[in-house]
């Protein structure tokens, strides 16, 4: 719809996808857009595929839709072991892009892609996590991935959008919003685009 | 005014909290659990003076709220499903008590098979019950209906149920603008009822046996209720426009004015139908939408200047009625048009979707606008009663 931008996450249960999403429509609200975030309910549990989604827009009306997105602009899959299992450039928009939290090159993914001829990047998020957070956690890395690649948000505001709700959020934990705010740089510079 | 996003669960709490209710009674169930969870918060951080009652059952849910409101005390529950399957016996005890309970539901599929996701077959099942019936699209809606339910209510001496779609709104974040705490109590006012059980002075009894001499009186003081709430509504939806600059009515006419084509739905996918008819409008098609935002009083007189003069009318269903011919808003919609003149009347087709959370997308509303057209050139329904979506469905419409 018009100058909407959907996004479609790709995770397993407890990896925070859905709260990477909800992450996603935070920012992009404090942004001054309208937004949508909301994850596809099942039965799921612990290690199960799980899909999340976002769409944004600028103001005005915002965007009425209420339905998941079939016809994504950008794909995120937290989880790289999802390639094998779950057709996740499905309906994928050729003009956009896929992010893949995977330590292997963009053409060694792209392989996995069952022919997808958009953009593909990919970012280590779960060894960034280790290094700045101390655990794998790949859903901080993986949000900023998504920010730099479908500029969705000012990169720079976003980076002081999250600064601002970590420390409000960690008030007593200085060092989770370093750890966080490091996770989150580290990504948008490791990304690699192929 | 306040810009802030959440999901529709949340919208619901934070209208509770700016109301800050007497009594709350509540028992989980998903999708409507946060609702209770959220509320608990507030009351653990000293933000609201709600009594909660932790029940074991919504039987005991329903059961408290009605206690607490004969008692005189403004009392609230939420629930989804199964658990508005439970306080079945209860909502008819409500009502008739005329109790003005308000009740969030968040619809989901009733089991059978087992199902957490949405559809309205809950509060469907339930139509008849005597409480007032209000649905939301979106989570700004069902945040604004919530703050209108108990100045319609308490007026009316009706319980009223507050409904919005599970999951679709009710986890879903979305951008919303909150009025000021003090803007929604001086909307909702106190509770001050004529007469309640802990009244010093006027003894009273509630819920009594009503023998045949007095069974139909009661029901017919609650029939007349029932159609006296429409006026209600209509006042505190415009004492409500003016506070917050957002008008509700009965139904919401989208696109209607010049429209050959009408969808007529509740709920959520209503955006999804509204986008579709946007871009058919694009490309020359008079399509509109018709969205039911009060189910109960029916809004026939509504209905019958929104859709009189369209030339074909699909009524989309989100609950099978088992009837052999329809859904439940089908029925009721295709009866209300009976009195308008043959010249005007419209071919009218019943859908039934969304069951058990199928999801409804822009291309399933534009296969039902193609089918409307082709009925209107054809001059007849060719298939009356059919299910969107389905596999293997010849006769139904995928999309």
């Amino acid at each position: 719809m018009g100058n909407t931008v959907e996004i479609r996450w790709h995770g397993r249960g407890g990896q925070g996808a859905k709260t990477a999403c909800l992450l996603l429509a935070d920012a992009a609200f404090s942004s001054g857009k309208q937004v949508q975030g909301f994850p596809e309910y099942g039965p799921e549990r612990m290690g199960a595929p799980i899909t999340a989604y976002n769409r944004i827009c600028d103001g005005g009306a915002g965007n009425s839709v209420h339905s998941n997105i079939y016809n994504p602009d950008f794909v995120i899959v937290v989880d790289e072991t999802l390639l094998r299992s779950v057709d996740v450039t499905s309906g994928l928009s050729e003009e956009g892009a896929i992010i893949v939290n995977s330590r292997k090159s963009p053409a060694e993914v792209r392989e996995q892609l069952h022919g997808y001829k958009g953009k593909v990047c990919t970012v280590d998020a779960g060894t960034i996590s280790r290094e700045t957070l101390g655990r794998n956690i790949p859903n901080t890395p993986m949000l900023a991935a998504a920010v730099k690649v479908s500029k969705v948000i000012d990169k720079d505001r976003f980076l002081e959008d999250m600064e601002g709700s970590l420390r409000h959020k960690f008030a007593s934990k200085p060092q989770v919003v370093e750890g966080n705010m490091r996770a989150l740089r580290m990504s948008m510079t490791q990304l690699k685009v192929g | 005014m306040k810009r802030d996003r959440m999901s529709g669960n949340e919208a619901v709490a934070f209208a509770m909290k700016q109301i800050d209710p007497d009594v709350m009674g509540a028992f989980p169930i998903t999708p409507s659990t946060e609702i209770p969870q959220y509320y608990s918060k507030y009351i653990a951080d000293g933000e609201v003076h709600t009594e909660f009652v932790a029940v074991e059952s919504e039987h005991s849910a329903m059961s408290t709220c009605i206690g607490a409101s004969a008692a005189g005390a403004r009392a609230i529950t939420a629930t989804s499903s199964a658990g508005l399957a439970y306080m079945w016996e209860l909502l008819y005890v409500a009502a008739s008590s005329r109790l003005p309970i308000t009740m969030a539901v968040v619809n989901r599929a009733l089991t059978g098979p087992i199902n957490i996701n949405n559809d309205h077959s809950d509060s469907m099942g339930c139509r008849d019950a005597g409480w007032i019936q209000i649905y939301a699209e979106n989570n700004q809606e069902v945040y604004d209906n919530y703050i209108q339910a108990m100045p319609i209510a308490e007026h009316c001496r009706l319980p009223i149920m507050i409904c919005q779609d599970g999951f679709i709104t009710s986890h879903a974040v979305e951008n919303i603008e909150l009025l000021e705490d003090d803007q929604v109590r001086a909307f909702v006012g106190d509770y001050e009822p004529d007469h309640y059980l802990l009244k010093k002075g006027e003894p009273l009894a509630v819920g009594p046996y009503g023998i045949s001499a007095y069974y139909m009186e009661i029901k017919k003081a609650q029939a007349e209720a029932m159609k006296d709430s429409r006026r209600r509504i209509y006042e505190v939806a415009d004492a409500f426009a003016e506070l917050s600059g957002r008008r509700y009515g009965m139904i919401e006419e989208y696109m209607m004015d010049d429209a050959e084509f009408a969808i007529v739905l509740i709920g959520s996918s209503a955006g999804t139908a509204k986008a579709a008819a946007r871009q058919l409008r694009d490309a020359g098609v008079k399509a509109g939408v018709v969205k039911i935002r009060v189910f109960r009083p029916f809004p026939w007189e509504e209905l019958q200047a929104a859709l009189s003069g369209v030339k074909a009318v699909a009524v989309m269903d989100k609950s099978e009625g088992f009837s052999g011919w329809g859904g439940p808003l089908f029925a009721e919609t295709r009866a209300a048009m009976y009195d308008v003149s043959e010249a005007h009347r419209p071919l009218m087709m019943s859908f039934v979707y969304g069951l058990g959370g199928r999801d409804v997308t822009i291309s399933t509303f534009d296969e039902i606008y193609g089918d409307l057209a082709r009925t209107a050139e054809a001059g007849k329904v060719e298939n009356i009663y059919r299910h969107v979506g389905v596999r293997g469905d010849e006769e139904g419409i995928q999309g």
